[in-house]
Order: C-alpha cells, then sequence, then structure tokens
C-alpha cells in the first residue's frame, strides 16, 4: 500500500500524543507529577498538539477535506468515522483536564473524573484507528490481530518516551516513568517482531487462481495488463519500494525504536545522572524513537498487499 | 447511509460475463468509457491523456491470462473485470460519509459524489480493486451498472442494458435481475456453472463469471497420420514419381 506521508504522521504523531495524554492523566492523578502551570502548559501544549496537528495531517490526503463533516456521521458501521467523532469527542475531557492542571493546579474531584475519562477515550481512539487498518480483508498484513495490541503499545511507549522528556526538562523526573517506558519498549519489541513473524510466514488466502475462478484449470498466469501505464489501484496498492527494502527498514526500527530507547531508559533507572544529563540523554531516546516510529509506520504501509493486485500478477 | 440494506430487495441486478466467448476486445471497456464520461459518474477524467504517464479512470478493465500451465490444457482467457454489486460490500460499511450506499431496491452499489471526501478507504476495502478515484475531482467513482441507461425511458427498451452488454460483440456479457430463478442471468449461472470471484472474500459478489468450456482435444497421434504416398497405391505412386521426375528434368 502507497505510504501517503499525511497517514503516516497523523497515525504516529496523534498516537503519541495520545499516549502522552493517558499518562498525564495517570500520573497527574496519582500526585507523581507536580500540577506545576508551565509543566501543565508544556506538556499539555505538545500533547494536544500532537493530536490535532495528526488529525488536521489526516485531512491534507482528502480529495475534500472541506466536507469532513459527513465523516462523522456513519459510525454505525465505519471504523473510520468512530474514530473521527471519538477523536473530537476526546477534546472535551482532555481540555477540562488541561484547564484544572494549568489555571486551577488541580486533578482532583471532577478534574480527576475528566482526567479518568480523557485517558480512556484515548487509548479507544488509538484502538479506532487501528481498527480502519485491522478490518480490511483484502490486506492480510493488517487484517489481523497484532495490528489493534500493536497501536495501542506503541502509542503508550511513545508517550511514555515524550514523558520522561517532559519531566526531565522541568527536573521532576521520576524513575518510576523511565520503568514503565522500560515495560513498554519491551512489550512493543515483543509484539512487533511477533507481527513480522506472522506477516512472514503466513500467506494470503487468495490467488491468482481464486481471483480469476481459473485455478480449476491449473497454474493460472498472466499474460497481457490491461493497459500499459499505471493506474491509480497500481500507484495505491501496488507500493513496492517499502518491500524491495524491508530487511534493511526493520533494522532501522529494532534500533532506532526499540534497542536505543530502551538503553536510555536502562541507564536513566541504573545510573545516577544528573538532570542535565538526564534531559539529554532523554532527549536522545525522543530523537531515537521520532525516527524509528516514522520508520515503523512507513513499513506498515509499505509492506501491506492487497488482494487486488493478483489480477496484475503480483504475488501476496 | 453506509449501513446494507436490512433485507435483499425485489431485484439484484448483476452481470454475468461468458470466458467461454470473451475475445479480449476491449470494446466493454471502450464503451464504457464512452457512456459513462457522461453519465452518472461524469466525467471519468484523464490525465496526462497525450502524453507519457497517462492516467484516468476506467470502471471497465479487460486482462489476459494463461490458465492451465504448458499442457494440453493450456488456455488464454480474456478476462473484463468491473464492480461485482457484491452483496456484503465492504467498500460500503468502512464508508465514514455515506456517500457509498448500496440501493434497497436492485443491490447496485454507488457512490453519491456530493459528499464523498475521497479518503479512498472504500477503494482499500474492496478486494477486486473495483474503485477508482478520480484525481482531478477528488472522488471515488465506480461502476454504475449504467443506472442512467438500464431505467431510462427515452431509450428503446432493447436498449436499456449496461454500455458494456449492448457492445459486446461476443455476446460475452448478460444483464439481468438474479432475484428471479428464471431470468436469464440466473439460467446461464445454473446451466454453465458460474462462480463468484474470489469467494474467501465473504463479500458474495452479485455478478457471476462463466468458465471457459473444455477446449477441443488435440489430435492423437493415430489422427495426425496423413496418407502416405507409400500404401495400397504404391506402385502408381513409384510410377507418377518417375514421370514427374523425367517431365522435371
Amino acid at each position: 500500500m502507497h505510504p501517503a506521508f499525511s497517514v503516516i504522521f497523523f497515525t504516529t504523531a496523534s498516537g503519541a500524543g495520545y499516549g502522552l495524554l493517558a499518562l498525564l492523566a495517570l500520573f497527574g492523578v496519582t500526585g507523581l507529577l507536580p500540577l506545576d502551570t508551565l509543566l501543565g502548559f508544556v506538556a499539555f501544549a505538545l500533547s494536544l498538539g500532537l493530536i490535532g496537528a495528526g488529525l488536521l495531517s489526516s485531512m491534507l490526503h482528502l480529495g475534500h477535506p472541506e466536507r469532513f463533516l459527513h465523516a462523522l456521521t456513519q459510525w454505525r458501521t465505519s471504523w473510520l468515522a468512530r474514530e473521527g467523532v471519538i477523536a473530537i469527542a476526546t477534546f472535551v475531557p482532555a481540555g477540562l483536564f488541561g484547564i484544572g492542571w494549568v489555571f486551577f493546579n488541580s486533578a482532583s474531584g471532577l478534574f480527576a473524573w475528566m482526567a479518568a475519562l480523557a485517558a480512556v477515550m484515548a487509548a479507544t481512539t488509538v484502538f479506532m484507528t487501528s481498527m480502519i487498518y485491522a478490518s480490511l480483508k483484502p490486506i492480510r498484513q493488517w487484517h489481523n490481530g497484532f495490528v489493534p495490541p500493536a497501536y495501542l503499545v506503541l502509542g503508550a511507549m511513545t508517550g511514555a518516551v515524550l514523558l520522561v522528556l517532559v519531566s526531565s526538562l522541568f527536573g521532576v523526573f521520576n524513575p518510576v516513568f523511565a520503568l514503565l517506558a522500560l515495560a513498554l519498549l519491551a512489550a512493543g519489541w515483543v509484539l512487533k517482531a511477533a507481527y513480522w513473524r506472522h506477516i512472514d510466514s503466513s500467506r494470503s488466502q487468495s490467488t491468482l487462481g481464486t481471483a480469476t475462478g481459473l485455478d480449476k484449470f491449473g497454474e493460472v498466469r498472466l499474460l497481457e495488463m490491461p493497459h500499459t501505464e499505471e493506474n491509480f489501484l497500481m500507484r495505491e496498492m501496488g507500493f513496492q519500494v517499502a518491500r524491495k527494502h524491508a530487511a534493511k527498514l526493520r533494522l532501522i526500527v529494532h534500533a532506532a525504536l526499540f534497542l536505543v530507547p530502551l538503553a536510555v531508559m536502562a541507564l536513566l533507572l541504573w545510573l545516577p545522572l544528573g538532570p542535565v544529563a538526564i534531559f539529554f540523554v532523554a532527549l536522545a531516546a525522543a530523537g531515537s524513537t521520532v525516527l524509528g516510529v516514522v520508520t515503523e509506520r512507513w513499513l506498515f504501509f509499505g509492506e501491506a498487499t492487497h488482494t487486488s493486485m493478483l489480477y496484475y500478477g503480483r504475488t501476496m | 447511509m453506509t449501513s446494507l440494506p436490512q433485507s435483499p430487495g425485489q431485484k439484484r441486478l448483476g452481470l454475468v460475463i461468458d470466458l467461454d466467448t470473451c475475445v479480449g476486445c476491449h470494446a466493454c471497456a471502450t464503451n464504457c468509457k464512452e457512456w459513462n464520461t457522461s453519465g452518472h459518474s461524469a466525467p471519468l477524467t484523464d490525465l496526462n491523456a497525450y502524453q507519457a504517464e497517462q492516467r484516468g479512470v476506467w470502471f471497465n478493465r479487460v486482462f489476459t491470462y494463461e490458465a492451465g500451465g504448458q499442457g494440453d490444457n493450456a488456455r488464454t482467457v480474456h478476462f473484463p473485470k468491473n464492480c461485482l454489486h457484491c452483496e456484503f460490500p465492504a467498500c460500503v460499511t468502512v464508508c465514514p460519509t455515506g456517500a457509498s450506499y448500496k440501493r434497497a431496491e436492485d443491490g447496485i452499489v454507488l457512490v453519491n459524489a456530493d459528499i464523498c471526501i475521497g479518503c479512498k478507504l472504500c477503494s482499500w476495502a474492496c478486494s477486486y480493486g473495483a474503485r477508482e478515484y478520480d484525481e482531478d475531482q477528488g472522488v471515488m467513482k465506480k461502476c454504475t451498472l449504467c443506472i442512467d441507461k438500464i431505467y431510462n425511458e427515452n431509450l428503446p427498451e432493447a436498449d436499456r442494458v449496461p454500455a458494456c452488454v449492448a457492445t459486446c460483440p461476443a455476446k460475452a456479457r448478460h444483464f439481468g435481475d438474479f432475484a428471479d430463478p428464471d431470468s436469464h442471468v440466473s439460467r446461464l449461472t445454473r446451466e454453465r456453472g458460474g462462480f463468484d470471484l474470489m469467494p474467501e472474500t465473504g463479500y458474495q459478489p452479485t455478478s457471476k463469471y462463466l468458465p471457459p468450456r473444455p477446449g477441443a482435444k488435440p489430435l492423437s497421434a493415430a489422427e495426425v497420420k496423413l496418407p502416405t504416398p507409400e500404401g495400397k497405391r504404391d506402385s502408381a505412386g513409384k510410377f507418377l514419381r518417375w514421370v514427374d521426375a523425367v517431365l522435371s528434368r
């Protein structure tokens, strides 16, 4: 599948933004983060900014972005509509939770309820995003049980790395943040490794034989294309660059998204570092995570194959 | 509304495509383009039409396959493909706007271009690659089963069939109502073993394909043996050959 930059940015940025939002709720309410005005302002600006920028970016690849309100109407059947509705609705509890933190330095009472609601809705939104992909039968690399947990864990994981960075910026780093990030990074690594094993070992049920119904005669092969140039389907569904370099790109993901941030979190946990050193290693971890998660998402699209390409002589 | 109709409609319109008689002339694709570029989903935009990297919207594309490997059973099969107007079309249910819908009365799957946001998700959900995005207009387009032709009372009744069916010189395309067990298309499907493409999707395509009939068997070695100059008239043969040789000097 063609990896549109707008969708890669949307899924990674909003995933990290929702992850950070949920963790702010967890640590704000439990008192592990001080309800400081400036910290709150920066943290919420980063979280809601990433979510907002992601949502705006997701509209960039639309043919008619001005009609986006229509996209909220079909929540009965469409995961995309469900995601749109809940993504917008999440701004209400998230905004109130942020107002409580920044203006009233409070995360109790109503604000605690808003925090809890924001965290649950953040997770739900990321789950809805994952289901847009996981519900598509023609794409076996998406239509499997690894996709929703991977989206959820990667969102929480990238949010945790951001939390370590923001807390270290304000000198309120707590080893619990690094420990949580470490656990999420490990879980994410296991999930992605399992996902790749799965897509490498499974095959599509569909073949050119079932696609044409000519399998009863024996082997089927494409003799002539319908046309000489590439059409919309071949450019959208038949993207091949990522698959060509899949092995190298997976190595980059293993290193940048998992190994480097894991090493940094271990360092933060077991080495007595000063506040400045903590900030700079946290920054390195965040930079590495950004590179890693964008590559991971690019591969998620690039490695995906679509059954319609069987008709064009491709294998699944 | 992207919810599917609660119960199948009175009619289930679709096509039967006969892979035995299709000659791969592309007339269906051409006439489809011609009719539909001024029809319900007009225009079927072409970009770079007169230079390299041409691309454009087509509802119907004709492939050619070789089936049966290399042996005596091998055959060339021309294979036109367009929307199959599935009973359970995922392209409809994934649509966030309600632009994609399946008509309750006849099962035709259509796009309302006025509210389509051009997110392309429906094209991802279609296993068959039947939907095509119009880059110029920013909306998704697809086969309408010539909805503006089959119900057009300004046309003589005989002409109220999809353009691809009307134009096919080999009569390889048939249009009709699959809900009626006695319709032409239902009978063809029954009698000729009509089948679904990719039945494993569960989308249950309405339109069916008819398999190629068994090919003419190649002659056996005994049948291939031609009369030789040697045989009963052997002596006459020798004589004539001698005459021929003498006269040719």
